[in-house]
Protein backbone atom coordinates (compact mmCIF):
# COMPACT_ATOMS: atom_id res chain seq x y z
CA UNK A 1 0.00 0.00 0.00
CA UNK A 2 1.26 3.59 -0.74
CA UNK A 3 1.49 6.02 1.57
CA UNK A 4 -0.81 8.02 -0.18
CA UNK A 5 -3.66 5.56 -0.47
CA UNK A 6 -6.53 6.55 1.49
CA UNK A 7 -8.85 3.97 3.28
CA UNK A 8 -8.01 0.03 3.95
CA UNK A 9 -6.37 -2.74 2.36
CA UNK A 10 -8.29 -5.90 2.47
CA UNK A 11 -6.57 -9.16 1.71
CA UNK A 12 -8.08 -11.84 -0.70
CA UNK A 13 -11.43 -13.04 0.84
CA UNK A 14 -11.56 -10.80 3.74
CA UNK A 15 -15.27 -9.78 4.37
CA UNK A 16 -16.26 -6.49 4.01
CA UNK A 17 -19.59 -6.94 5.00
CA UNK A 18 -21.84 -9.80 6.70
CA UNK A 19 -25.23 -10.69 5.36
CA UNK A 20 -27.65 -10.48 8.16
CA UNK A 21 -25.46 -7.67 10.16
CA UNK A 22 -26.78 -4.40 11.06
CA UNK A 23 -25.35 -1.30 8.54
CA UNK A 24 -24.03 2.29 9.35
CA UNK A 25 -21.68 2.70 6.72
CA UNK A 26 -21.10 2.12 2.43
CA UNK A 27 -17.85 1.52 0.90
CA UNK A 28 -16.13 3.43 -2.39
CA UNK A 29 -13.69 0.80 -3.96
CA UNK A 30 -10.48 2.71 -4.68
CA UNK A 31 -8.65 0.06 -5.80
CA UNK A 32 -9.37 -3.73 -6.81
CA UNK A 33 -12.35 -5.82 -6.90
CA UNK A 34 -15.21 -7.21 -4.39
CA UNK A 35 -18.02 -10.03 -4.97
CA UNK A 36 -20.78 -9.62 -3.40
CA UNK A 37 -23.08 -12.78 -3.01
CA UNK A 38 -26.04 -14.10 -0.81
CA UNK A 39 -26.29 -17.30 1.25
CA UNK A 40 -29.36 -19.50 0.75
CA UNK A 41 -30.18 -23.34 1.44
CA UNK A 42 -26.40 -23.32 2.58
CA UNK A 43 -25.76 -22.05 -0.76
CA UNK A 44 -23.31 -19.23 -1.75
CA UNK A 45 -25.07 -17.65 -4.70
CA UNK A 46 -22.77 -14.79 -6.26
CA UNK A 47 -25.18 -11.46 -7.59
CA UNK A 48 -22.14 -9.60 -8.98
CA UNK A 49 -18.76 -8.81 -8.76
CA UNK A 50 -17.81 -4.73 -8.33
CA UNK A 51 -14.74 -3.09 -9.49
CA UNK A 52 -13.07 0.34 -8.43
CA UNK A 53 -14.80 3.68 -8.09
CA UNK A 54 -18.07 1.61 -7.58
CA UNK A 55 -20.03 1.93 -4.21
CA UNK A 56 -21.14 -0.95 -2.24
CA UNK A 57 -23.49 -1.02 1.07
CA UNK A 58 -25.51 2.11 -0.02
CA UNK A 59 -28.93 0.04 0.55
CA UNK A 60 -27.52 0.49 5.35
CA UNK A 61 -27.54 4.67 3.98
CA UNK A 62 -31.29 4.85 3.64
CA UNK A 63 -32.82 2.16 5.31
CA UNK A 64 -32.56 0.29 8.53
CA UNK A 65 -32.54 -3.33 7.86
CA UNK A 66 -29.73 -5.64 8.01
CA UNK A 67 -27.42 -5.99 5.19
CA UNK A 68 -28.81 -7.97 2.44
CA UNK A 69 -26.05 -9.62 1.27
CA UNK A 70 -22.42 -10.48 1.94
CA UNK A 71 -19.26 -8.41 0.44
CA UNK A 72 -15.61 -10.09 0.45
CA UNK A 73 -11.98 -8.95 -1.83
CA UNK A 74 -11.69 -10.60 -4.78
CA UNK A 75 -7.50 -10.38 -4.53
CA UNK A 76 -6.21 -7.46 -2.78
CA UNK A 77 -8.50 -4.53 -2.22
CA UNK A 78 -9.23 -1.17 -1.01
CA UNK A 79 -11.91 0.31 -0.19
CA UNK A 80 -12.80 3.97 1.58
CA UNK A 81 -15.89 3.86 4.46
CA UNK A 82 -18.44 6.87 4.50
CA UNK A 83 -20.19 7.32 7.34
CA UNK A 84 -23.95 7.31 7.63
CA UNK A 85 -24.09 9.94 10.20
CA UNK A 86 -22.16 11.98 8.04
CA UNK A 87 -23.79 10.96 4.79
CA UNK A 88 -27.09 12.28 6.38
CA UNK A 89 -25.56 15.32 7.79
CA UNK A 90 -24.35 16.37 4.33
CA UNK A 91 -27.27 15.94 2.61
CA UNK A 92 -29.38 17.51 5.06
CA UNK A 93 -27.31 20.41 3.72
CA UNK A 94 -27.04 19.55 0.07
CA UNK A 95 -29.23 16.80 -1.06
CA UNK A 96 -28.17 16.58 -4.47
CA UNK A 97 -25.24 14.63 -3.04
CA UNK A 98 -27.79 11.69 -3.38
CA UNK A 99 -27.70 12.48 -7.10
CA UNK A 100 -24.86 10.28 -7.84
CA UNK A 101 -25.98 7.27 -5.74
CA UNK A 102 -29.45 7.26 -7.07
CA UNK A 103 -28.10 7.26 -10.51
CA UNK A 104 -26.01 4.26 -9.55
CA UNK A 105 -28.64 2.77 -7.59
CA UNK A 106 -31.55 3.06 -10.95
CA UNK A 107 -28.07 1.48 -12.78
CA UNK A 108 -28.28 -1.03 -11.03
CA UNK A 109 -32.49 -2.18 -10.96
CA UNK A 110 -31.97 -1.83 -14.70
CA UNK A 111 -28.91 -4.47 -14.53
CA UNK A 112 -31.69 -6.72 -12.30
CA UNK A 113 -34.51 -6.26 -14.22
CA UNK A 114 -33.28 -7.18 -17.44
CA UNK A 115 -31.80 -10.15 -15.56
CA UNK A 116 -35.27 -11.38 -14.06
CA UNK A 117 -36.42 -10.81 -17.62
CA UNK A 118 -34.02 -13.22 -19.15
CA UNK A 119 -34.42 -15.45 -16.16
CA UNK A 120 -38.54 -15.43 -16.43
CA UNK A 121 -37.84 -15.82 -20.25
CA UNK A 122 -35.95 -19.02 -19.47
CA UNK A 123 -38.69 -20.35 -17.38
CA UNK A 124 -41.32 -19.97 -19.74
CA UNK A 125 -39.19 -21.61 -22.48
CA UNK A 126 -38.68 -24.60 -20.00
CA UNK A 127 -42.33 -24.96 -19.13
CA UNK A 128 -43.14 -25.25 -22.94
CA UNK A 129 -40.41 -27.42 -23.57
CA UNK A 130 -38.17 -25.78 -26.02
CA UNK B 1 -47.88 23.13 -10.54
CA UNK B 2 -44.40 24.41 -12.16
CA UNK B 3 -41.87 25.10 -10.25
CA UNK B 4 -40.11 27.98 -11.59
CA UNK B 5 -36.53 29.66 -10.76
CA UNK B 6 -36.19 32.64 -8.67
CA UNK B 7 -34.47 34.80 -11.05
CA UNK B 8 -32.33 34.63 -14.39
CA UNK B 9 -31.40 31.48 -15.43
CA UNK B 10 -28.61 29.54 -17.58
CA UNK B 11 -29.62 28.81 -20.99
CA UNK B 12 -28.70 25.87 -23.04
CA UNK B 13 -25.04 26.95 -24.53
CA UNK B 14 -25.17 29.87 -22.11
CA UNK B 15 -21.43 31.27 -21.33
CA UNK B 16 -19.47 30.82 -17.76
CA UNK B 17 -16.19 32.49 -16.43
CA UNK B 18 -14.30 31.13 -13.20
CA UNK B 19 -11.84 33.73 -11.91
CA UNK B 20 -9.30 31.24 -10.41
CA UNK B 21 -8.85 27.46 -10.27
CA UNK B 22 -8.29 26.55 -7.05
CA UNK B 23 -10.33 23.99 -5.63
CA UNK B 24 -13.20 26.84 -4.89
CA UNK B 25 -12.95 27.21 -8.22
CA UNK B 26 -12.24 23.36 -9.79
CA UNK B 27 -15.26 22.45 -8.04
CA UNK B 28 -17.60 25.13 -9.03
CA UNK B 29 -17.01 24.09 -12.65
CA UNK B 30 -16.98 20.55 -11.87
CA UNK B 31 -20.23 20.87 -10.11
CA UNK B 32 -21.77 23.09 -12.18
CA UNK B 33 -21.49 21.08 -15.77
CA UNK B 34 -22.18 18.02 -14.00
CA UNK B 35 -25.57 19.48 -12.64
CA UNK B 36 -26.02 20.98 -16.12
CA UNK B 37 -25.82 17.66 -17.75
CA UNK B 38 -28.03 15.96 -15.38
CA UNK B 39 -31.02 18.90 -16.23
CA UNK B 40 -29.91 18.39 -19.94
CA UNK B 41 -28.19 21.57 -19.99
CA UNK B 42 -24.62 22.20 -22.28
CA UNK B 43 -22.79 24.73 -20.29
CA UNK B 44 -19.25 26.90 -21.88
CA UNK B 45 -17.10 27.37 -18.58
CA UNK B 46 -13.85 29.28 -18.85
CA UNK B 47 -11.50 28.46 -15.99
CA UNK B 48 -9.27 31.60 -15.56
CA UNK B 49 -6.09 30.71 -13.82
CA UNK B 50 -2.54 32.61 -13.98
CA UNK B 51 -0.63 29.71 -11.82
CA UNK B 52 0.84 26.95 -13.86
CA UNK B 53 0.47 24.03 -10.73
CA UNK B 54 3.09 21.87 -12.79
CA UNK B 55 5.48 24.48 -11.35
CA UNK B 56 7.61 23.97 -8.21
CA UNK B 57 7.31 26.72 -5.36
CA UNK B 58 4.60 29.97 -5.34
CA UNK B 59 4.72 29.63 -9.41
CA UNK B 60 2.58 26.51 -9.05
CA UNK B 61 1.11 26.75 -5.42
CA UNK B 62 -1.82 28.11 -3.80
CA UNK B 63 -0.09 27.91 -0.42
CA UNK B 64 -2.09 26.20 2.41
CA UNK B 65 -1.77 23.10 5.14
CA UNK B 66 -2.64 21.01 2.55
CA UNK B 67 -5.19 18.76 5.04
CA UNK B 68 -8.24 17.21 3.38
CA UNK B 69 -10.38 16.57 6.20
CA UNK B 70 -12.07 13.20 6.77
CA UNK B 71 -15.38 14.46 5.89
CA UNK B 72 -14.31 16.08 2.92
CA UNK B 73 -12.60 13.01 1.79
CA UNK B 74 -15.81 10.96 2.69
CA UNK B 75 -17.75 13.71 0.58
CA UNK B 76 -15.43 13.27 -2.14
CA UNK B 77 -15.49 9.29 -2.79
CA UNK B 78 -19.53 9.55 -2.44
CA UNK B 79 -19.28 12.58 -5.81
CA UNK B 80 -16.94 9.72 -7.32
CA UNK B 81 -14.28 12.14 -6.96
CA UNK B 82 -10.69 10.01 -6.56
CA UNK B 83 -8.41 11.29 -4.69
CA UNK B 84 -4.82 8.87 -6.49
CA UNK B 85 -2.00 8.44 -4.41
CA UNK B 86 -0.39 10.30 -6.97
CA UNK B 87 -1.67 13.06 -5.35
CA UNK B 88 -2.49 12.26 -1.83
CA UNK B 89 1.59 12.15 -0.15
CA UNK B 90 0.23 10.80 2.68
CA UNK B 91 -2.38 9.06 4.52
CA UNK B 92 -3.21 10.45 7.92
CA UNK B 93 -4.71 7.63 10.49
CA UNK B 94 -3.87 9.80 13.33
CA UNK B 95 -3.22 12.57 15.49
CA UNK B 96 -0.31 12.98 18.21
CA UNK B 97 -1.46 16.05 20.70
CA UNK B 98 1.77 17.25 22.47
CA UNK B 99 1.64 19.55 25.44
CA UNK B 100 4.55 20.25 27.59
CA UNK B 101 3.18 18.30 30.33
CA UNK B 102 3.79 15.08 27.85
CA UNK B 103 2.32 13.77 24.13
CA UNK B 104 -0.73 11.68 23.40
CA UNK B 105 -1.71 9.43 20.56
CA UNK B 106 -5.66 9.98 18.91
CA UNK B 107 -6.79 7.59 16.75
CA UNK B 108 -10.09 7.32 14.47
CA UNK B 109 -12.62 4.66 16.11
CA UNK B 110 -12.19 3.00 12.71
CA UNK B 111 -8.68 1.36 12.00
CA UNK B 112 -8.31 3.80 8.12
CA UNK B 113 -6.65 6.28 6.76
CA UNK B 114 -9.54 8.99 5.81
CA UNK B 115 -7.36 12.32 6.17
CA UNK B 116 -5.56 13.34 3.43
CA UNK B 117 -1.96 15.27 3.17
CA UNK B 118 -1.78 17.12 0.21
CA UNK B 119 0.46 19.28 -1.83
CA UNK B 120 -1.34 22.70 -3.17
CA UNK B 121 1.06 23.02 -6.33
CA UNK B 122 3.70 20.86 -7.28
CA UNK B 123 6.21 20.81 -4.25
CA UNK B 124 8.81 22.43 -2.75
CA UNK B 125 11.34 24.91 -4.35
CA UNK B 126 14.29 22.17 -4.03
CA UNK B 127 11.86 19.10 -5.04
CA UNK B 128 14.36 16.87 -5.93
CA UNK B 129 12.31 13.71 -7.80
CA UNK B 130 8.34 14.67 -8.59
CA UNK B 131 6.67 11.80 -7.39
CA UNK B 132 3.48 13.19 -6.62
CA UNK B 133 1.20 15.75 -8.46
CA UNK B 134 -0.57 19.07 -7.34
CA UNK B 135 -3.59 18.47 -5.33
CA UNK B 136 -5.13 21.85 -7.17
CA UNK B 137 -3.86 20.69 -10.63
CA UNK B 138 -5.78 17.54 -9.82
CA UNK B 139 -8.98 19.32 -9.57
CA UNK B 140 -8.47 21.84 -12.19
CA UNK B 141 -8.18 18.44 -14.24
CA UNK B 142 -11.33 16.67 -13.22
CA UNK B 143 -12.85 20.17 -13.98
CA UNK B 144 -11.62 20.02 -17.62
CA UNK B 145 -12.61 16.32 -18.54
CA UNK B 146 -15.78 17.51 -17.47
CA UNK B 147 -15.53 20.37 -20.09
CA UNK B 148 -14.46 23.13 -18.92
CA UNK B 149 -11.61 25.12 -20.57
CA UNK B 150 -8.25 26.94 -18.90
CA UNK B 151 -7.53 29.92 -20.01
CA UNK B 152 -4.11 30.76 -19.00
CA UNK B 153 -3.58 34.46 -17.75
CA UNK B 154 -4.34 37.11 -14.70
CA UNK B 155 -7.74 38.96 -15.08
CA UNK B 156 -7.15 42.42 -15.25
CA UNK B 157 -10.65 43.97 -15.44
CA UNK B 158 -14.24 43.01 -14.81
CA UNK B 159 -16.60 45.18 -15.70
CA UNK B 160 -20.29 45.04 -17.03
CA UNK B 161 -21.72 44.85 -20.41
CA UNK B 162 -25.72 45.48 -20.35
CA UNK B 163 -25.78 43.70 -17.40
CA UNK B 164 -23.50 40.96 -18.13
CA UNK B 165 -20.32 40.54 -16.84
CA UNK B 166 -17.27 41.38 -18.90
CA UNK B 167 -14.01 39.91 -17.97
CA UNK B 168 -10.40 41.12 -19.32
CA UNK B 169 -7.35 39.10 -18.97
CA UNK B 170 -3.66 39.62 -20.15
CA UNK B 171 -3.34 39.15 -23.32
CA UNK B 172 -6.41 37.87 -24.03
CA UNK B 173 -9.47 39.22 -26.05
CA UNK B 174 -11.91 40.92 -23.20
CA UNK B 175 -15.45 38.21 -23.15
CA UNK B 176 -18.67 38.91 -22.07
CA UNK B 177 -20.21 36.04 -19.70
CA UNK B 178 -24.22 34.63 -18.40
CA UNK B 179 -22.28 34.16 -15.26
CA UNK B 180 -19.00 35.21 -13.51
CA UNK B 181 -17.97 32.72 -10.33
CA UNK B 182 -15.03 34.18 -8.31
CA UNK B 183 -12.49 31.91 -6.66
CA UNK B 184 -9.40 34.07 -6.09
CA UNK B 185 -8.58 33.34 -2.58
CA UNK B 186 -7.65 35.94 -0.62
CA UNK B 187 -4.36 36.12 -1.49
CA UNK B 188 -4.52 37.41 -4.53
CA UNK B 189 -5.01 41.24 -5.44
CA UNK B 190 -8.01 40.19 -8.04
CA UNK B 191 -10.80 40.97 -5.33
CA UNK B 192 -9.37 44.79 -5.58
CA UNK B 193 -11.21 44.71 -8.89
CA UNK B 194 -14.67 43.91 -7.22
CA UNK B 195 -15.13 47.41 -5.37
CA UNK B 196 -15.02 49.19 -8.65
CA UNK B 197 -17.81 47.21 -9.98
CA UNK B 198 -19.95 48.18 -7.03
CA UNK B 199 -22.19 46.10 -5.97
CA UNK B 200 -20.41 46.20 -2.16
CA UNK B 201 -18.49 43.67 -2.44
CA UNK B 202 -15.88 43.49 0.52
CA UNK B 203 -13.33 41.04 1.13
CA UNK B 204 -12.84 39.35 4.23
CA UNK B 205 -10.44 40.22 7.59
CA UNK B 206 -7.58 38.67 7.10
CA UNK B 207 -4.44 37.72 9.31
CA UNK B 208 -0.72 35.90 8.01
CA UNK B 209 -0.09 32.78 8.87
CA UNK B 210 3.22 30.83 8.40
CA UNK B 211 3.81 27.82 6.37
CA UNK B 212 7.86 26.09 5.93
CA UNK B 213 8.78 22.61 4.39
CA UNK B 214 11.89 20.92 5.83
CA UNK B 215 13.35 18.11 3.90
CA UNK B 216 13.32 14.84 5.75
CA UNK B 217 13.10 12.09 2.72
CA UNK B 218 10.06 9.63 2.68
CA UNK B 219 12.01 7.41 5.35
CA UNK B 220 12.85 10.48 7.36
CA UNK B 221 9.56 11.44 7.43
CA UNK B 222 7.98 8.19 8.07
CA UNK B 223 10.31 7.60 11.23
CA UNK B 224 9.97 11.33 12.37
CA UNK B 225 6.07 11.85 11.87
CA UNK B 226 4.71 8.20 10.98
CA UNK B 227 1.57 8.62 9.66
CA UNK B 228 0.29 11.06 12.36
CA UNK B 229 -0.16 14.71 12.14
CA UNK B 230 1.56 16.09 14.94
CA UNK B 231 -0.48 18.75 16.76
CA UNK B 232 0.64 21.00 19.95
CA UNK B 233 -1.27 22.64 23.03
CA UNK B 234 1.42 25.28 24.32
CA UNK B 235 1.87 28.40 26.07
CA UNK B 236 3.00 30.68 23.64
CA UNK B 237 1.62 34.30 23.18
CA UNK B 238 -0.13 34.52 20.08
CA UNK B 239 0.14 30.95 18.91
CA UNK B 240 -3.57 29.25 18.48
CA UNK B 241 -2.52 26.29 16.22
CA UNK B 242 0.54 24.43 15.94
CA UNK B 243 1.05 21.16 13.33
CA UNK B 244 3.55 19.54 11.87
CA UNK B 245 2.17 17.11 8.79
CA UNK B 246 3.89 14.55 7.27
CA UNK B 247 4.36 14.84 3.37
CA UNK B 248 5.88 12.83 0.90
CA UNK B 249 9.57 13.89 1.11
CA UNK B 250 8.50 16.72 4.07
CA UNK B 251 7.73 17.90 7.10
CA UNK B 252 5.21 20.64 6.66
CA UNK B 253 5.10 22.40 9.86
CA UNK B 254 1.96 25.25 10.08
CA UNK B 255 1.79 28.09 12.47
CA UNK B 256 -1.64 29.86 13.04
CA UNK B 257 -2.44 32.73 15.07
CA UNK B 258 -2.33 36.85 15.41
CA UNK B 259 0.36 37.97 12.90
CA UNK B 260 2.59 35.20 13.21
CA UNK B 261 6.41 36.66 13.36
CA UNK B 262 10.00 35.15 13.80
CA UNK B 263 10.23 35.88 17.35
CA UNK B 264 7.11 33.51 17.65
CA UNK B 265 8.54 30.87 15.22
CA UNK B 266 11.95 30.88 17.57
CA UNK B 267 9.64 30.31 20.60
CA UNK B 268 7.72 27.34 18.82
CA UNK B 269 10.92 25.70 17.32
CA UNK B 270 12.60 25.62 20.85
CA UNK B 271 10.30 23.53 22.55
CA UNK B 272 11.36 20.35 23.19
CA UNK B 273 8.53 18.45 22.07
CA UNK B 274 8.83 20.30 18.94
CA UNK B 275 12.11 19.41 18.87
CA UNK B 276 11.58 15.81 19.18
CA UNK B 277 8.89 15.23 16.13
CA UNK B 278 12.45 16.21 13.89
CA UNK B 279 15.49 13.95 14.07
CA UNK B 280 18.41 14.39 16.37
CA UNK B 281 21.31 15.99 13.56
CA UNK B 282 17.61 18.11 12.45
CA UNK B 283 18.32 21.73 11.56
CA UNK B 284 15.66 24.27 11.60
CA UNK B 285 17.86 26.91 8.85
CA UNK B 286 17.67 24.12 6.47
CA UNK B 287 14.55 25.09 5.14
CA UNK B 288 13.19 24.01 1.77
CA UNK B 289 10.02 26.14 0.71
CA UNK B 290 8.70 28.99 2.53
CA UNK B 291 5.20 31.00 2.50
CA UNK B 292 3.56 33.61 4.57
CA UNK B 293 -0.24 33.09 2.79
CA UNK B 294 -3.32 34.87 4.86
CA UNK B 295 -6.20 33.06 5.77
CA UNK B 296 -9.41 34.70 6.59
CA UNK B 297 -10.64 35.44 9.89
CA UNK B 298 -14.35 36.73 9.07
CA UNK B 299 -16.87 36.39 6.22
CA UNK B 300 -17.31 38.64 2.91
CA UNK B 301 -19.76 41.23 2.49
CA UNK B 302 -22.31 40.73 -0.25
CA UNK B 303 -20.63 38.03 -1.94
CA UNK B 304 -23.03 37.62 -4.67
CA UNK B 305 -24.82 40.03 -7.17
CA UNK B 306 -26.83 39.47 -10.46
CA UNK B 307 -24.63 37.07 -12.25
CA UNK B 308 -21.85 37.08 -10.10
CA UNK B 309 -21.02 34.87 -7.17
CA UNK B 310 -17.86 34.53 -4.82
CA UNK B 311 -17.06 31.09 -3.70
CA UNK B 312 -14.14 29.15 -1.64
CA UNK B 313 -12.17 31.75 0.60
CA UNK B 314 -13.04 34.91 -1.22
CA UNK B 315 -16.71 34.75 0.15
CA UNK B 316 -16.47 32.33 3.52
CA UNK B 317 -14.38 29.64 4.97
CA UNK B 318 -14.09 27.58 7.92
CA UNK B 319 -12.23 29.46 10.84
CA UNK B 320 -8.41 28.18 11.20
CA UNK B 321 -9.40 24.31 9.88
CA UNK B 322 -10.52 22.56 6.42
CA UNK B 323 -10.69 25.66 4.46
CA UNK B 324 -10.62 23.17 1.20
CA UNK B 325 -13.89 21.14 2.83
CA UNK B 326 -15.45 24.90 2.89
CA UNK B 327 -14.86 25.40 -0.59
CA UNK B 328 -16.48 22.24 -2.17
CA UNK B 329 -19.83 23.24 0.21
CA UNK B 330 -19.64 26.94 -1.19
CA UNK B 331 -18.61 26.10 -4.95
CA UNK B 332 -21.32 23.00 -4.96
CA UNK B 333 -23.93 25.80 -3.36
CA UNK B 334 -23.43 28.46 -5.57
CA UNK B 335 -23.19 25.56 -8.74
CA UNK B 336 -26.47 24.35 -7.32
CA UNK B 337 -28.06 27.62 -7.15
CA UNK B 338 -26.27 28.66 -10.94
CA UNK B 339 -28.45 25.71 -12.46
CA UNK B 340 -31.66 24.94 -10.43
CA UNK B 341 -32.68 28.25 -9.41
CA UNK B 342 -31.05 31.15 -11.31
CA UNK B 343 -28.24 33.25 -11.36
CA UNK B 344 -29.84 36.86 -10.26
CA UNK B 345 -29.23 38.30 -6.87
CA UNK B 346 -32.36 36.99 -5.35
CA UNK B 347 -31.51 33.80 -6.35
CA UNK B 348 -28.35 33.65 -4.73
CA UNK B 349 -29.71 35.63 -1.83
CA UNK B 350 -32.58 33.07 -1.15
CA UNK B 351 -30.41 29.41 -2.13
CA UNK B 352 -26.34 30.44 -1.72
CA UNK B 353 -26.68 32.60 0.97
CA UNK B 354 -27.96 29.78 3.55
CA UNK B 355 -24.33 27.87 3.27
CA UNK B 356 -22.17 30.90 3.66
CA UNK B 357 -24.52 31.87 6.91
CA UNK B 358 -24.22 28.41 8.14
CA UNK B 359 -20.58 28.26 7.95
CA UNK B 360 -20.05 32.01 9.20
CA UNK B 361 -22.51 31.17 13.02
CA UNK B 362 -20.68 28.28 12.94
CA UNK B 363 -17.30 30.54 13.42
CA UNK B 364 -18.65 32.35 15.83
CA UNK B 365 -18.97 29.16 18.27
CA UNK B 366 -15.81 28.36 16.73
CA UNK B 367 -14.09 31.72 18.23
CA UNK B 368 -15.49 30.28 21.51
CA UNK B 369 -14.19 27.12 21.52
CA UNK B 370 -10.67 28.86 20.10
CA UNK B 371 -11.05 30.99 23.56
CA UNK B 372 -11.16 27.78 25.60
CA UNK B 373 -8.45 26.23 24.20
CA UNK B 374 -6.54 29.57 24.77
CA UNK B 375 -7.54 28.89 28.42
CA UNK B 376 -6.09 25.70 28.35
CA UNK B 377 -2.74 26.60 26.45
CA UNK B 378 -2.52 28.89 29.46
CA UNK B 379 -3.19 26.97 32.34
CA UNK B 380 -0.70 24.12 33.12
CA UNK B 381 -3.65 22.56 35.52
CA UNK B 382 -5.96 22.57 32.62
CA UNK B 383 -3.07 21.10 30.21
CA UNK B 384 -2.73 18.19 32.25
CA UNK B 385 -6.47 16.95 32.72
CA UNK B 386 -6.76 17.74 28.75
CA UNK B 387 -4.05 15.09 28.13
CA UNK B 388 -4.63 12.25 31.37
CA UNK B 389 -8.76 12.32 30.14
CA UNK B 390 -7.33 11.66 26.90
CA UNK B 391 -5.04 9.13 27.29
CA UNK B 392 -7.02 7.08 29.63
CA UNK B 393 -10.01 7.16 26.94
CA UNK B 394 -7.39 5.62 24.38
CA UNK B 395 -5.64 3.45 26.94
CA UNK B 396 -9.28 1.96 27.50
CA UNK B 397 -11.35 1.05 24.87
CA UNK B 398 -14.84 0.82 27.22
CA UNK B 399 -14.62 4.34 27.98
CA UNK B 400 -16.24 6.41 25.32
CA UNK B 401 -13.87 8.36 23.81
CA UNK B 402 -15.60 11.66 24.68
CA UNK B 403 -12.19 14.02 25.14
CA UNK B 404 -10.33 12.04 22.25
CA UNK B 405 -13.53 12.94 20.04
CA UNK B 406 -13.74 16.83 21.06
CA UNK B 407 -10.48 16.74 19.83
CA UNK B 408 -10.33 14.83 16.95
CA UNK B 409 -12.99 17.25 15.58
CA UNK B 410 -11.47 20.16 16.80
CA UNK B 411 -8.00 19.19 14.89
CA UNK B 412 -9.40 17.42 11.52
CA UNK B 413 -12.03 19.57 10.93
CA UNK B 414 -14.26 16.86 10.54
CA UNK B 415 -17.11 18.05 12.40
CA UNK B 416 -18.63 21.46 13.13
CA UNK B 417 -17.87 23.72 15.69
CA UNK B 418 -21.20 23.40 17.41
CA UNK B 419 -20.63 19.97 17.09
CA UNK B 420 -18.07 19.72 18.97
CA UNK B 421 -19.04 22.53 21.46
CA UNK B 422 -22.08 21.14 22.29
CA UNK B 423 -20.39 17.57 22.97
CA UNK B 424 -18.51 19.18 25.90
CA UNK B 425 -21.49 20.40 27.38
CA UNK B 426 -22.58 16.39 27.47
CA UNK B 427 -22.98 15.97 32.03
CA UNK B 428 -20.45 12.34 31.40
CA UNK B 429 -17.95 15.06 29.76
CA UNK B 430 -17.87 17.36 32.14
CA UNK B 431 -18.29 14.41 35.20
CA UNK B 432 -14.78 13.21 33.77
CA UNK B 433 -13.21 16.48 33.03
CA UNK B 434 -14.04 17.77 36.79
CA UNK B 435 -12.65 14.27 37.94
CA UNK B 436 -9.07 14.76 35.77
CA UNK B 437 -8.76 18.43 36.59
CA UNK B 438 -9.28 16.96 40.13
CA UNK B 439 -6.35 14.34 39.54
CA UNK B 440 -4.04 16.85 37.71
CA UNK B 441 -4.34 19.27 41.04
CA UNK B 442 -4.15 16.81 43.83
CA UNK B 443 -2.18 14.57 42.22
CA UNK B 444 -1.17 12.95 45.34
CA UNK B 445 -4.80 12.41 47.29
CA UNK B 446 -6.39 11.33 43.96
CA UNK B 447 -3.84 8.78 43.75
CA UNK B 448 -4.00 7.80 47.84
CA UNK B 449 -7.96 7.81 46.77
CA UNK B 450 -7.62 5.67 44.09
CA UNK B 451 -5.20 3.10 45.58
CA UNK B 452 -5.96 3.30 49.54
CA UNK B 453 -3.52 -0.32 50.01
CA UNK B 454 -0.72 1.68 48.61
Amino acid sequence: MAEGDLGRVYRDGEILVRQGDAGDCMYVIQEGQAEIFVERDGKEVLLRTAGAGEVIGEMALFERVVRSASVRAKGEMRALTVDKRNFLKRINEDPSLAFRLVKLMSAKIREMSEEVARYRAGEENHQFGE
Amino acid sequence: MELKPTGDTLDDGAEVAVLGSGPAGSFFAYFLLTLAETVGKELRVDLYEARDFNKLAPGGCNMCGGIISETLVQNLATEGIHLPPTVVQRGIDSYILHTDEGSVRIEPGIAEKRIGAVYRGSGPRDTKERKWGSFDGHLQKIAVEKGARVVQGRVTEVTRDHGRPRVAARGIEPKTYDLLAVAAGINAGTLKMFEAVGFGYEPPATTKTFIREYYLGEEGVLQALGRSMHVFLLNIPRLEFAAIIPKGDYASVCLLGEDIDEDLVQRFFAVPQVRGCFPEAWQMAGRSCHCAPRISLSPATHPYADRIVFVGDCAVTRLYKDGIGAAYRTAKAAARTAVLEGVSRDAFHKHYAPICRSIRNDNQVGKVTFLVTRVIQKLRVARRAVLRMTKREQDQARLRPRMSGVLWDMFTGSASYLDVFLRTLHPVFLVRLTGNLAASLWPRRWARRRNPSG
